[in-house]
């Protein structure tokens, strides 16, 4: 067997995946983004520009959508990096395994189940009425951006502790003592050290939350009441109800261009602080 | 009205009903204690049309049926009954709006074999070819003349029958009149006008263009099938003004109603029926300006995968012993008259299910152009987005 067919037949299984999986569906959604809605819905041949000229009407939906996902996102990070940080450098080690089997537990059910569990804690028989009790009244928590924010950290939360725990698990832990003996202050330490070094896994950890945020609809059906709309919530409705697939595939294809730039943005941001690491331990 | 020789009391008989439907007694329970399970018994041997048949024997049909149906709309029971009596396992798929089952179908591929359309959807499967003609030969339970023509009409287009009926309904509002202040609520004024006042962060509307834009349009005496571009505008105003002071826009509506979060909602027939058995402060009211009246019927989609299964199933639930049980499940009237004679007079005499003649009068059906009126479509998004 040469080189050649080795590397092809290596490359085969991924390679039909991605033709299959990805560039035909991807190819289907353009082409009907530049076509019409049926006259009793669904799809019609033409080749217009009608449906991207369209895309204003769904402004709220993207605007709603790149408010609560960076914000999510960000919400995730803050509380999940001191849960990593705990988990991979603080634990006693006999029981990290336990502790992180623990935070995989949610993940067990199903998240409609569990969005269904938070529509009861939110509701009126829930925390508001717990906070009646103690003379807090009146508080509405259900189906408020508020909720969906509860909703979304505590669904995604798990997919960023664990790059964060993963990076900071391999950190060499003589660097901590070597900037110690250095006569580093432990902030100073945790400034200049474990951060840097933990960078990788906050910025796999932000990217799979953000991009997955980027597409949900689930969440903000249920604990939003459906008053929160997003792009996900706005494709659900044009290809479920309205059966707009056109308009549908514009607002798909407009997804995944604005994604595109946030996340280039976001690489370029994070390649830059990959040079400064550098910067950082050369010195 | 004749007096029956009743040995239960018509309240009696609904409790039991819907101890029944809430699982806390067995159907033999309810059977017995309501005498209904001797009348279809002694019904079921002297009427020959009604003597069930081993009509087939297992593995004839094949070994599944696939249906397309609402929720908490059949008994259990009768599926498993089903299954005994042909082979056939009953697998159900249950759906949030006709334009969702729509989708299904127009993107192909669904796999049913019945499903159930509501009455204005019908022409567009007939000219999007989705839904397949009728053979009467193949359901003899099916009988034409007993029916309401209101809610079996709908079927037919352009004299071929597609599809035969199922249940029929209404779609007024619950209220808890604990929380009106004796304000009295009998109009889709009174829903709209509340919410935005005393009712603000109560009040749940469908997740439904028909429904939610309909009695919208009610407010203003419009039709409720309205696709006039300036009365549409009115309603999208209502709409916007409105949604602040929403609790939700959602289909599910039992819930947060029952737990005290919503104290108003849009709401079905049946939904309404069992809030109001459950906590009796809960209203149900159809606007006085009118609303919807709607029937549901049972079809066959084009290239269901078992057609044998499912002329078998759609002849099995329309036996009237078998559909009178489904009513009793479900709490949504039947147009059947043979049906009808099986089920007891406490519940044909309910006024939520059977609502005053002058009441019926005024609501409308769907009307097909509602479907795929793109612009009630846009009306909605702009709504839910707002």
């Amino acid at each position: 067997m040469t080189h050649g067919t080795r590397n092809l037949l290596l490359l085969a299984p991924a390679g039909t995946w991605f033709l299959v999986m990805l560039l035909l569906p991807l190819t289907v959604v353009l082409i009907f983004s530049f076509g019409e809605r049926g006259t009793s819905g669904g799809y019609a041949p033409a080749f217009v520009l009608d449906q991207y000229a369209n895309l204003p009407a769904r402004w709220t939906a993207f605007k709603n959508t790149l408010t609560l996902a960076p914000i999510g996102t960000l919400a995730s990070l803050v509380i999940a990096y001191p849960l990593a940080y705990y988990l991979a450098v603080k634990v006693d080690p006999k029981w990290k395994t336990t502790l992180l089997v623990l935070v995989i537990v949610p993940f067990w059910t199903s998240i409609l189940i569990r969005s269904y569990a938070w529509i009861f804690l939110l509701g009126g028989r829930g925390l508001p009425a717990l906070l009646d009790w103690v003379g807090i009244e009146d508080v509405r928590l259900i189906n408020t951006p508020f909720s969906v924010l509860v909703g979304i950290i505590y669904g995604y939360l798990p997919l960023m502790v664990f790059p964060i725990f993963v990076s900071l698990d391999r950190l060499d832990k003589r660097l901590l003592e070597a900037s110690s003996d250095l006569g580093a202050k432990p902030w100073r330490t945790f400034l200049q050290v474990t951060l840097p070094l933990s960078v990788p896994g906050v910025a796999t950890g932000c990217m799979l939350v953000f991009i997955l945020l980027m597409g949900e609809f689930l969440i903000p059906a249920l604990l939003g009441g459906g008053k929160v709309f997003f792009v996900g919530n706005a494709l659900v409705d044009l290809f479920l109800q309205s059966r707009n697939w056109a308009y549908g595939s514009a607002v798909a294809v407009a997804l995944v261009v604005v994604m595109l730039i946030t996340v280039t943005i976001y690489m370029r941001f994070i390649n830059r602080l990959g040079v400064n690491r550098e910067d950082v331990s050369m010195v | 009205m004749v007096k029956k020789n009743d040995y239960i009391s018509k309240q009696k008989f609904i409790d039991e009903l819907y101890r029944y439907k809430r699982g806390s007694v067995t159907r033999r329970h309810f059977l017995n204690v309501t005498g209904l399970g001797a009348a279809t018994a002694v019904l079921g041997t002297a009427v020959p049309g009604l003597r069930s048949r081993p009509a087939f024997a297992a593995g004839d049909i094949g070994d599944r049926v696939i249906l397309a149906t609402w929720p908490n709309y059949h008994d259990p029971d009768n599926f498993d009954a089903f299954t005994e009596a042909t082979g056939a396992a009953v697998q159900v798929n249950v759906f949030g709006s006709n334009e969702e089952m729509l989708a299904k179908l127009q993107a192909g591929g669904s796999g049913w074999d019945v499903y159930v359309p509501t009455n204005y959807t019908i022409t567009t499967y007939v000219a999007e070819g989705l839904i397949e003609p009728l053979d009467t030969a193949r359901l003899p339970n099916y009988d034409a003349s007993a029916y309401d023509p209101r809610f079996s009409d709908a079927g037919s287009v352009d004299g071929t029958l597609y599809a035969v009926p199922k249940n029929w309904g209404t779609t007024g509002f619950a209220v808890n009149t604990s929380k009106t202040g004796g304000r009295a609520m009998k109009s889709w004024k009174d829903f709209w006008d509340i919410t935005k006042e005393d009712f603000s962060g109560r009040t749940m509307v469908h997740d439904y263009q028909l429904t939610t834009i309909g009695n919208a349009l009610k407010y203003f005496g419009y039709s409720f099938n309205s696709i006039d571009e300036k009365e549409l505008a009115e309603a999208e105003k209502l709409l916007i003004d409105a949604k602040p002071h929403l609790f939700a826009i959602s289909s599910d509506y039992q819930p947060s109603m029952r737990n005290g979060d919503a104290w108003m909602t849009m709401c079905w027939t049946g939904d309404g029926k069992q809030l109001n058995v459950d906590i009796p402060e809960i209203d149900y009211v159809l606007g006085v300006e009118g609303g919807e009246l709607w029937s549901d019927y049972y079809a066959i989609p084009k290239g269901a995968p078992h057609t044998d299964a499912a002329y078998a199933l759609i002849n099995f639930l329309l036996n009237p012993e078998i559909n009178a049980k489904e009513v009793l499940a479900h709490g949504y009237p039947s147009a059947d008259a043979h049906t009808n004679k099986l089920l007891p007079e406490t519940l044909l005499n309910d006024p939520i299910l059977y609502p005053a003649q002058e009441l019926l009068s005024a609501l409308e059906f769907g009307a097909a152009a509602t479907l795929t009126d793109p612009n009630r479509a846009e009306l909605m998004a702009r709504f839910k987005s707002a």
